[in-house]
């Protein structure tokens, strides 16, 4: 295909016209495979001559490995292959500065489920049976079980780099003297909270299909949300040209986060086919689901708010300590994020954010829905919910009096655009009948408010650089059939069909006329992925732009044929034709033949790249976005008292989206994502038992605990509509903001119903029951940490506010300064998210 | 980890009615009615989640009940009528329970689409009525991570109401929220 080269005039543009797809429903364009059983997930692919892929995984937490025998696996008939760490020796890992992670362990195994050798067999039964013929000699090294146990442990260090000990990354931010906060303040409150970490279950298994050519081409299909990133990986690690490497991420049977890593199994099978020359699969097991994790991390925090006696906020200062588990992954992001969204809801005047990651010997933490926040927002709300009471003010109307103004810059210099916090606020209050029920209902029965906002994707990439974030590509051509290419991956959230409903809305032809060719490095171009809700936005930007740009190539000619300007032209039910005089005109497939025929081959690009953010401190680099979406959420609840449990009969959400570019996807992942809170809030936690060397207490399905159709509540949703100049049509994310406010609404919510406060997440019927103890006992009524461990911390970064004349510096002159990548030593400083 | 399983099994011959048709097929005495489907007969549309029976992914009707297909063995449907989401249209116009997940999003990922489907066609062919809390109770053993069950409750009950022969619509709340 060729493509027209963008065109630096401003070409004439058609007549306005009212939005056709934009905010109607419609089906997902993969929606009727998916009702069918048509739609081919990773694991439902199959080659000939397919060999079967397994990964041996370490049973000890911490160890070296002294020798791995694998001689009697290879005599064993029908195994073609067997890898140990030595054959992968290339370091790989999501950021560049933490590229910790081998494709099986070389020297030291870091985790229970850590690979250190693999299989390919013609059956999986084979493969799995000759795993049982290696022989792995461990030398067991001290296991490091919390974060706690890492930062009074420096020795011995799981990883040889990091900040300090067996601390990942330690941050020390300061953006206003919040000292002085607390002394101007009439009164200042502190408060400790840990949210345990959870996972993701994606009810689909990773799976992944290798196959190599002769002539040195490598491809990949995998059920990864990040196929840019695996494209990446691959090439490092198998040392071939990244021309040469093709990705294909298979549509996700759900990813949540939990597959935007490249993964150890990819690389495995991509080596083993190189090696036998035959195409490799390998499909995981839920236990080993388990192991992968990169979830929600363990966070301890502790908060410091000093408030006026009428709730603005003088001073806060937030501490963070994350478990990250045995590797990076993310995890420098995480831990920027657990700090970088406090300011984005109320005015904070004066912030100091604190925050360290620990390694430890657990599953490997990383982003999952919410990426950072979901912690600190579940502390925030509560402590907000605690000052209300503090100063004898409704919750409600303390948030609402010190919303953060749109069209503003935040303390840490994030700017904001539209801000539709206080109408999402004002619906589920109103909806609610919060007024009639705060404080008023029967003992047992409860409700609860909480707020957040987040992210329409990351201002930065993972990979600094000045290229574009997302891209497309458009075929046209004389059928009247319409191809977008576009690198993003459709993981159920429906980015496929953002595309064709962007694309159709544009060129006025139907949804059906689009065809949508997504995730395949070969033919698409790049998109960053399916992380940090980016992709309605970015690659919906780009096809916006690339149909514009289709749009008027057409519309060059059509104009000439029926000899009217081109303002006077509207594309709209598959016909090209005069506003003011509509019989004239024609299909929209013959204003293409007329395209091709006088230009040629019809074809345009679009992309997308971020605004430049203000902050140019050592950290801005995570915060930053084209736009925030905001969510208020009103959770009621029912506490029995005897037993401890909480039962949630229904939750009022309201979502400022920006705009629905489909109502329907839109509502789909409201729900999606308070469901997932409250299976956050109430049960899902990832256990593990450190008296048995921190084997994981339940690698399964029916242990790790998450909502089912029995637990599920109703859902009340407003959709806020408000557009922001930066998205498509207006829209803002909606994948992950509405699972934040959800276990802080709950925990609110038990506090109205029996006045007690459970500060740890989930809130577990033991915990509410050892709180309402305390509470009869006269003790203080509440379930939670009770101090933050001393961290050594570095030399702060002082960045002083815009209201205090910063102009997003830091006050001694260092500014962010560009990612090194691919070394595993010290690297200058972090711009990712 | 997973244990060695014995492969020297022979072959046993089985026949099974697939989606209305006889089909004679060869299968390892341990193969499960799930490895049958998807791996001796292609029919990948049943999926797994677990393959421990936890999930509900993997449902399948077997002689006109809801079964765990990763629960059965093959050997042990001999005989007997399977149906998956491949024979779930009528021809070529979707069943009214496809065509309502599709309509209200009940499907986002789609994974555990074919079980709800499956399980969902089981619920109405008994009860062609049934209320929200039967509705909850018939699918209270499928896990979705995707949707919160609320799209697939709606699209349960459209298509139970079209399937009465009432002209149902979703409504405007379902769509676009409460306004």
């Amino acid at each position: 295909m060729t493509t027209t080269a963008p065109r630096t005039e401003t070409p004439e543009r058609t007549a306005p016209q009212q939005l056709r797809v934009v905010g109607t429903p419609q089906r997902k364009v993969d929606a009727v495979a998916k009702v069918t059983g048509q739609t081919r997930f990773a694991d439902d692919l199959a080659l000939p001559r397919m060999l079967h892929a397994k990964l041996l995984r370490s049973t000890v937490a911490h160890a070296r490995i002294v020798s791995i025998d694998t001689s009697r696996a290879e005599e064993l008939e029908g195994v073609k292959a067997v890898l140990t760490g030595r054959d992968l020796p290339i370091p790989f890992g999501i950021l560049p500065v933490s590229q910790d992670e081998h494709a099986l362990a070389p020297d030291v195994a870091r985790f229970i489920g850590d690979p250190v050798a693999a299989v390919a067999a013609v059956s999986e039964e084979i493969a799995t049976a000759a795993l049982d013929l290696i022989e792995v000699r461990y030398e067991e090294l001290p296991v490091i079980e919390s974060a706690e146990h890492a930062v009074a442990t420096p020795d011995p260090r799981i990883h040889d780099y990091g900040d300090a000990g067996n601390m990942h990354k330690l941050i020390d931010l300061e953006f206003g003297d919040v000292e002085a906060g607390f002394t101007e303040a009439d009164h200042v409150r502190e408060d400790f909270f840990f949210y345990e970490g959870n996972t993701h279950l994606p009810m689909e298994q990773h799976a992944a299909l290798a196959e190599w050519s002769p002539d040195g081409k490598l491809t990949l299909w995998s059920a990864t949300q990040t196929p840019h990133y695996v494209h990446r990986a691959l090439a490092k690690v198998l040392e071939l040209p990244a021309s040469r490497v093709r990705v294909i991420a298979c549509p996700n049977g759900g990813g949540f986060g939990g597959k935007s890593d490249p993964f150890n199994h990819e690389i495995v099978v991509a080596k083993l086919a190189m090696m036998t020359g035959r195409p490799v699969k390998v499909a995981l097991t839920r236990e080993e689901v388990f192991y992968c994790h990169r979830g929600r991390h363990p966070t301890l925090m502790w908060v410091k708010t000093g408030v006026s006696d009428d709730g603005d906020i003088k001073g806060m200062h937030f501490r963070t300590l994350l478990d990250g588990g045995a590797y990076g992954s993310y995890g420098v992001a995480s831990t920027y994020y657990t700090g970088a969204l406090q300011t984005v809801t109320y005015h904070v005047e004066r912030y100091k954010f604190q925050g360290a990651r620990a390694f430890t010997n657990r599953a490997p933490c990383g982003p999952k829905r919410g990426h950072g926040t979901p912690q600190p927002r579940y502390a925030l709300e509560v402590h907000i919910d605690k000052l209300a009471e503090d100063l004898g003010m409704d919750p409600a109307r303390l948030r609402l009096n010190h919303l953060v103004p749109p069209d503003s810059v935040t303390a840490n210099h994030l700017r904001i655009g539209t801000m539709g916090l206080g109408d999402c606020i004002r619906s589920v209050v109103e909806g609610s009948q919060w007024r009639d029920k705060y404080r008023q209902l029967p003992p047992g029965k409860g409700v609860g408010l909480a707020c957040s906002s987040y992210i329409s994707g990351a201002g930065l990439p993972i990979y600094w650089n000045h290229m574009p974030h997302s891209g497309v590509q458009l075929k046209l051509d004389r059928s009247g059939g319409v191809t977008v290419f576009c690198g993003s991956t459709d993981i159920g959230q429906g980015s496929d069909s953002i595309l064709a409903y962007i694309v159709a809305e544009v060129l006025g032809v139907g949804v059906g006329d689009i065809m949508v060719v997504t995730a395949d490095t070969d033919l698409t171009p790049v998109d960053l992925g399916s992380y940090s809700s980016r992709v309605t936005l970015m690659s919906g930007n780009a096809a916006l732009q690339a149909a514009e740009r289709a749009r008027d190539i057409v519309a060059r000619q059509a104009a000439k044929k029926l000899d009217v300007p081109v303002m006077r032209l509207a594309f709209a039910e598959n016909r090209v034709f005069d506003t003011e005089d509509p019989e004239q005109g024609m299909s929209f497939a013959e204003a293409v033949q007329l395209a091709e025929a006088a230009e040629g081959t019809v074809g345009t690009v679009g992309s997308y790249v971020p605004p430049r953010s203000p902050g140019r401190y050592r950290g801005a680099g995570v915060g930053p976005s084209p736009a925030y979406s905001y969510t208020a959420a009103v959770a009621e609840v029912e506490v029995d008292e005897s037993s401890g449990i909480v039962t949630v009969p229904r939750v009022w959400v309201a979502h400022d989206v920006g705009r629905c570019i489909n109502p329907v996807t839109v509502m789909g992942q409201v729900e999606g994502g308070v469901y997932m809170g409250l299976g956050e809030a109430l049960m899902e936690e990832m256990a593990y038992r450190a008296n048995r060397g921190l084997v994981h207490k339940i690698p399964s399905m029916l242990d790790y605990k998450s909502p089912t159709t029995l637990d599920m509540c109703d859902v009340v949703t407003y959709l806020i509509e408000d557009p922001d100049p930066h998205g498509p049509f207006g829209a803002k994310e909606v994948g992950q903001g509405p699972l934040l406010p959800v276990a802080p609404a709950v925990a609110n919510a038990v506090y109205d119903a029996v006045g007690v406060r459970i500060d740890e997440v989930p809130i577990t019927p033991e915990k509410v029951l050892k709180a309402l103890k305390r509470k009869a006992k006269g003790e203080d009524p509440r379930y939670g940490p009770a101090g933050f461990p001393s961290i050594e911390w570095p030399e702060a970064t002082r960045v002083p506010p815009p209201w205090e004349g910063g102009d997003g510096s830091a006050a001694d002159g260092t500014e962010r300064t560009m990612l090194r990548g691919g070394s595993r030593g010290p690297v200058p400083e972090e711009r990712q998210h | 980890m997973a244990s060695r399983r014995n492969s020297q099994h022979q072959k046993v011959q089985i026949t099974l009615v697939v989606n209305g048709d006889p089909v004679e097929v060869a299968v390892s005495p341990h193969a499960t009615l799930l490895e049958v489907l998807r791996e001796e007969l292609g029919l990948t549309g049943t999926k797994h989640g677990c393959e421990l029976g936890e999930c509900g992914t993997c449902t399948v009707v077997l002689d006109g009940t809801p079964v765990l297909s990763c629960l059965v063995l093959g050997i042990a449907c001999d005989g007997k009528s399977v149906d998956t989401v491949e024979g779930m249209a009528e021809g070529p116009a979707l069943h009214p329970l496809q065509e309502t997940f599709a309509d209200l999003g009940a499907a986002q990922c789609g994974y555990c689409t074919p079980g709800f489907l499956l399980t969902a066609k089981s619920l109405l062919e008994e009860n062609p009525s049934p209320t929200r809390e039967q509705i909850k109770e018939a699918l209270a053993g499928n896990l979705c991570r995707c949707t919160g069950y609320l799209k697939i409750y709606e699209a349960v009950e459209l298509a139970a109401a079209r399937m009465r022969g009432e002209k149902a619509e979703p409504t405007e709340e379902s769509i676009y929220g409460r306004r």
